[in-house]
């Protein structure tokens, strides 16, 4: 049987604001730049979930989209939409919520939560300009491997 | 965690198929109306993708201000509004197509110096685009 890959999107909207207590104020205006503004700003997420696997010869699915937007509602939508996730997303507390950040915390919230097949890629944008990719602790499916 | 970490850049630039080595019927042949002889433009847009370790004090891979000069000084500033043909040296010697200029693209970021360079991806227009990811990597998406 041939393996596919589903994807779904959704998206959410958040606030966020990049500080690190350990830097001088200075320095945090050098790192970060405009993003170090301390009341935040915000942007319209796009995450695209996919997952792989063998279709069910009874259903002929991968894993039911319903199921996965579920997934992604209480998971994602719940947790982040409409929040700023410095304060509001406790998986995100201690961190600086990039979107490396962010993606990593995605999988790890969406890896155990998938029924059949298994999670394959998180993309998140944070513009249509900027995307990060994980793809978990394992290689890249992206062009096999080539790990720093 | 495995990451990459994509940003997304355009520039606008013209340029002619042609290969001199080739008779002008050959030409036209291979290359069709891009072989128009004075050149047309399109406006490019260029995928870059990097990977490596988030930093645990920044939370990122590479700082996007440090990656927008980078490629601003490597590819934006030398590719846009230009005629790739003349005023890009390496497109004296090789026909500018999208698979040379993604190429060409890639060789200049390589040495990024805060990231790994994982692939390069150029739209020459919303149909169509190439990815490159290093000598085992090249192919048309």
């Amino acid at each position: 049987m041939a393996t596919v890959s589903i994807t779904r999107r959704v998206e959410f909207s958040a606030s966020h604001l990049y500080h690190n207590p350990a830097f001088s104020p200075e320095e945090n205006r050098r790192v970060f730049g405009k993003c170090n503004n301390p009341h935040g700003h915000g942007h319209n997420y796009v995450l695209e979930v996919t997952v792989k696997g063998e279709p069910d010869p009874a259903t002929g699915m991968v894993l039911d989209l319903k199921e996965l937007k579920d997934i992604l509602q209480k998971e994602i939508m719940d947790r982040m939409d409409h929040r700023f996730l410095n304060y509001e997303v406790p998986e995100l507390s201690g961190q600086i919520p990039t979107c490396e950040n962010i993606a990593t915390v995605i999988w790890r919230l969406l890896e155990p939560r998938i029924s059949r097949g298994r999670l394959a890629r998180v993309r998140l944008y944070e513009t249509p300009e900027l995307f990060v990719d994980c793809y978990g602790e394992g290689e890249s499916s992206a062009n096999g491997g080539g790990k720093k | 965690m495995n990451l990459h970490l994509t940003r997304r850049y355009e520039f606008s630039a013209s340029h002619r198929l042609h290969n001199p080595a080739f008779t002008d019927e050959e030409n036209w042949r291979t290359y069709g109306k891009c072989n128009h002889p004075y050149g047309h433009g399109h406006n490019y847009v260029l995928e870059v993708a990097v990977s490596g370790p988030v930093d645990l004090a920044t939370g990122m891979i590479a700082n996007l201000t440090d990656l927008d000069s980078f490629v601003e000084h490597e590819v934006i500033e030398p590719f846009d509004h230009v005629y790739l043909n003349e005023n890009v040296a390496a497109f004296r010697e090789r026909v500018p197509t999208t698979e040379n200029v993604c190429i060409e693209i890639y060789n200049r970021l390589r040495n990024f110096p805060s990231a790994k360079l994982e692939r390069v991806r150029l739209e020459e227009t919303s149909l169509n685009s190439f990815d490159y990811s290093g000598d085992s990597g090249e192919k048309q998406s």
